[in-house]
């Protein structure tokens, strides 16, 4: 028996596909670490090993606006993606858990509506609409728009994990006299963490990799990773860009070690769905 | 009571103090000003700069209409889209006086179609706007406006064109000899045609990527920004900046005093700072195109000075700056455009 | 819609029924205030006559939708005939988001089996490998893409040294290049929801299967498939809705020889064209298609969900 479920455990095929899928996503990114060591001005062609823009990165004629940008970049991402997955927790819950009510269509459609309105529209009426309300455009106003588009993103990946887990686990919890509240914090939390965690990290760099809308609705003096990137390219693509997204992706491999630490000691072995702490 | 109004007057005196201390808010593209200008010109008058930036003129301009206007003084548009601003009426005027250093913008660049007499706007930086070909792809005769609308055998389906309305029916305009918003039924279907059976030799339409496209080798002609082409070259394309003797398009963007500027004052200040040569000289060796201000020309770097791309031979061709059509010509372009791009 | 007999097991569904419209409230707020009134105000600009070069007059005007639909020559006073230049936007921009969503859920799903099979220890290390790439900026991303599959880039000289082809193959500015853009593009949104579906997969239903002699294949048909749907369909919408209005890979990759929906629109605010109201017209069209499907498929969940 213990060998047929692993068999049932395993695709042929899978795994090739799965290393496809690797090699199609880190191809690319090899391409811009490698070019981030380029001695000419060139993305395109070779000119010798330098580490002349990891310096121009740190101490060249920009890098206060770069580091700036990567600051709010970074902790706008955090914070939306927080945000977002907590409200987007709350509606799963309330939409999956809430029984039939007669808005549930229509706060379907609410939620997906940041996924369905084209994003240049999204940014013009935006900054129409908060011109009109006074708000003064500046970091607070790009939180706000990162907020309301994560929102789907973190949403749906939610949802769909919620679907899978019976009711039996709360109903249960209930009959054994646990409040709604305990029956959220130690049953259906730990259940739901999977897609919590996805949902949390397409938020993340949905938020991360927003031009249109934040290019909008940011005020004088913000930029953003995205809207530095998007401004410097006019004067076409140079190799700082390059050694800045490669560290960009050591700081993030930084983050998934730190994790992988932390989460080893938090995960006891053998636990079915055990929850993961990340 | 009295201690709610005392809190308000301290209030109201502290945000007027924040005036005093001297803003100036500017909406510029990114990376076109050297960052030690600006903390130059803040020190020297004391002033606190904000930058905001732009990706393109009319990105500036529909976050303009949707109510950024009165949060920025000054912004740097491009030629036709100074004509506009000042028509929508997002443009304040300078009065006689106002700037002492007006006196140094070359003669050529005063009386500009776009803004005649200079009432809104002084040069910043100019430039023109043509194609390049790879010479080892293609050795014949590059100076006219056929390379991209009628392309030698070499270099079909290798042309990248500007992604950009406004150049392409310019250069379309003047390879047909037909003037600018012309309302003539017959041109304005020659000039359909000519783009629609141009496109066929066309491999894409880009503006950010028309420098790498020609380093690449992914083109082997492309229309692009003679500084761009220089800097293309200088990364080891092997190409030739071509002067069509059809004609050139000449472009040049412009430092404008907006309506409702929060720190006017400020503004100007910033506008004499840059007609000094010695400043717009930074700007130039930062930017690498060309200052329309007198006496620069020592000033900037000898690469720029002799650069075929900056330095047009004898025989070229006045350049034509893309006029602002009337509405119905417009949708006329427009309706081309969207043919052209269905 | 709650059919008669959904009682026994879907009852507890409803255990958080009684604040469902405090968990759910929050949402309401913040998209209700900061996305539904600035879309209708576009909803109502879709209706006013176009300011020249940006703008709206506030005057009522189909003249937006007029222009979808019907033709009427170059200069606007022919009789007017189909239009079928949006059409062809519209349509060859759902071909290409659909071709995109395939191929995230061909290389997707398996990926996301495997890694939900994983030990528990190692699921998060590599979900994060799939995330990490996109910490890099999208237009970074889609330029070395480019990079790499250009005529004399890195896969053709491979491809050409193993011998597999002789010519260099012809990728970038092709539809494909476009699909492959999107894809990449979008990758993780299909691979992190089927993931967290298959997570909780109860693989004692495949043994049953398995145990009454079904073969693999049919069990992943007939049994896995439908019970992490949901995950597969939010995979699904994350990367096709944004898939229809991306403008980076039809750009770089693609060579923006032809409109997509996201840059006709986008050329109506920020191009030469100034069309607001049309914009926003297009805009409009595009999200009431959208929205009707989507509330299709929230019906037919609610009603299966319900009997």
């Amino acid at each position: 028996m213990a060998l047929a479920s692993r068999n049932i455990r395993k695709y042929p095929g899978f795994f090739s596909m799965t290393l496809l899928c690797m090699v199609l996503l880190y191809a690319p990114l090899a391409v811009v670490a490698a070019y981030s060591f380029n001695d000419s001005l060139s993305i395109t062609r070779w000119g010798g090993f330098s580490f002349r823009w990891y310096l121009d990165v740190f101490f060249g004629l920009e890098a206060d606006k770069f580091r700036d940008a990567a600051w709010n970049s970074l902790s706008i991402a955090f914070l939306a993606a927080t945000a977002s997955t907590i409200i987007a927790t709350a509606a799963s819950i309330g939409m999956v858990r809430g029984g039939e009510f007669r808005a549930k269509p229509a706060s379907f459609a609410l939620i997906s509506l940041p996924l369905m309105v084209p994003e240049i529209v999204t940014a013009v009426a935006t900054l129409i609409f908060f011109s009109a309300i006074g708000f003064v455009r500046g970091y607070a106003t790009i939180l706000v728009a990162h907020i309301v588009f994560c929102i789907p993103f973190a949403y749906l990946p939610i949802e769909a994990r919620l679907r899978g887990i019976e009711g039996t686990f709360e109903e249960a919890a209930q009959d054994l006299y646990a409040s709604r509240g305990q029956a959220f914090r130690f049953v259906l939390l730990p259940l739901m963490a999977p897609g919590i965690v996805a949902g949390y990290l397409l938020a993340f760099i949905i938020s991360l990799d927003d031009f249109i809308i934040t290019n909008f609705v940011k005020g004088a003096g913000i930029e953003t990773l995205p809207t530095a990137i998007f401004g410097a390219v006019k004067q076409g693509i140079k190799p700082n860009i390059l050694a800045l997204s490669t560290l960009m992706l050591l700081i993030s491999i930084g983050f998934v070690t730190i994790s992988y630490f932390v989460s080893r000691k938090g995960v006891k072995p053998g636990g079915h769905g055990a929850p993961e702490t990340t | 009571m009295k201690l709610w109004k005392l809190c308000a007057v301290a209030l109201l005196v502290a945000a007027g103090a924040a005036n005093a201390e001297g803003r100036l808010s500017v909406y510029h593209w990114f990376e076109y000003i050297p960052q030690e200008l600006l903390d130059k010109f803040a020190e020297e008058h004391d002033v606190e700069i904000t930058m905001d930036t732009y990706d393109s003129n009319e990105a500036m301009l529909a976050s303009l209409k949707a109510g950024a206007l009165g949060s920025y003084d000054v912004a740097v548009p491009g030629d036709y889209m100074v004509q506009i601003m000042a028509e929508s009426g997002l443009l304040d005027s300078i009065a006689e006086g106002e700037l002492a250093n007006l006196g140094n913008v070359e003669e050529q660049w005063m009386d500009v179609p776009f803004d005649p007499g200079r009432q809104h706007s002084i040069p910043y930086q100019w430039g023109s706007t043509s194609f390049s070909v790879n010479t080892d792809v293609y050795g014949g005769d590059i100076n006219t406006t056929s390379i991209i609308f009628d392309p030698p055998e070499e270099l079909r389906g290798k042309i990248n064109v500007l992604d950009s309305q406004g150049e392409v029916i310019l250069l379309a305009n003047l390879h047909l000899g037909i003037p600018q918003c012309s309302t003539d039924r017959d041109q304005l279907r020659q000039l359909d045609e000519l783009l629609q059976s141009a496109k066929q030799h066309w491999a894409s339409f880009g503006s950010d990527i028309a420098k790498d496209v020609l380093v690449s080798g992914d083109a082997a002609a492309g229309m692009i920004y003679n500084g761009f082409s220089a800097k293309a070259r200088m990364e080891g394309a092997p190409i030739k900046y071509a002067y069509p003797r059809e004609g050139i398009i000449v472009w040049m963007d412009n430092v404008v005093l907006l309506k409702d500027a929060p720190n006017r004052a400020n503004a100007l200040k910033f506008m004499d700072f840059l007609l000094e040569p010695e400043n717009i000289a930074a700007v130039t060796n930062f930017a690498r195109y060309s200052p329309g201000v007198m006496g620069v020309t020592d000033m900037l770097d000898e690469e720029l000075r002799t650069a075929p791309e900056s330095v047009p031979p004898a025989d070229a061709p006045a350049g034509t700056f893309i006029a602002v059509c009337d509405e119905e010509t417009q949708s006329v372009y427009d309706a081309i455009w969207t043919r052209l791009k269905k | 819609m709650a059919g008669i007999g959904g009682k026994s097991g879907e009852s507890a569904s409803s255990a958080f029924a009684p604040i469902r419209a405090w968990l759910i409230a929050p949402t309401w707020l913040m998209i209700g205030f900061f996305l539904v009134v600035p879309v209708g105000t576009m909803l109502v600009y879709s209706f006013l006559t176009k300011e020249f070069r940006g703008g709206v007059i506030w005057e009522f005007s189909l003249a937006a939708y007029d222009r979808f639909i019907f033709d009427r020559g170059l200069f606007g006073d022919e009789p007017p005939k189909l239009e079928l230049t949006y059409i062809t936007i519209f349509a060859r921009s759902i071909v290409q988001a659909a071709i995109a969503t395939a191929l995230c859920l061909i290389i997707g799903f398996p990926t996301a089996f495997y890694i939900a099979t994983r030990p528990v220890s190692t699921r998060a290390i590599w979900l994060f490998l799939v995330t990490v790439p996109y910490w890099v900026n999208l237009l970074v991303r889609t330029v070395s893409m480019k990079f790499l599959v250009r005529e004399s880039g890195p896969l053709n000289t491979f491809l050409q040294w193993t011998g597999v082809i002789s010519e260099p193959l012809q990728i970038i500015n092709t539809d494909f290049a476009v699909q492959l853009g999107l894809f990449y593009s979008y990758l993780p949104f299909m691979v992190l929801p089927i993931y967290a579906s298959v997570e909780r997969y109860d693989f004692a239903l495949s043994e049953a299967a398995a145990d009454l002699y079904a073969g693999k294949w049919t069990i992943l048909r007939k049994v896995l498939l439908p019970t992490v749907k949901p995950g597969i369909i939010a995979g699904c919408i994350l990367v096709f809705v944004p898939s229809l209005g991306a403008f980076l890979a039809p750009d770089l990759l693609g060579g923006a020889k032809n409109f997509m929906i996201g840059s006709l629109i986008e050329e109506q605010f920020k191009g030469n064209a100034g069309n607001w109201p049309f914009g926003a017209a297009a805009s409009m069209i595009l999200l009431s298609m959208v929205l009707i499907v989507l509330l299709f498929y929230a019906r037919r969940q609610s009603v299966r969900a319900g009997a």
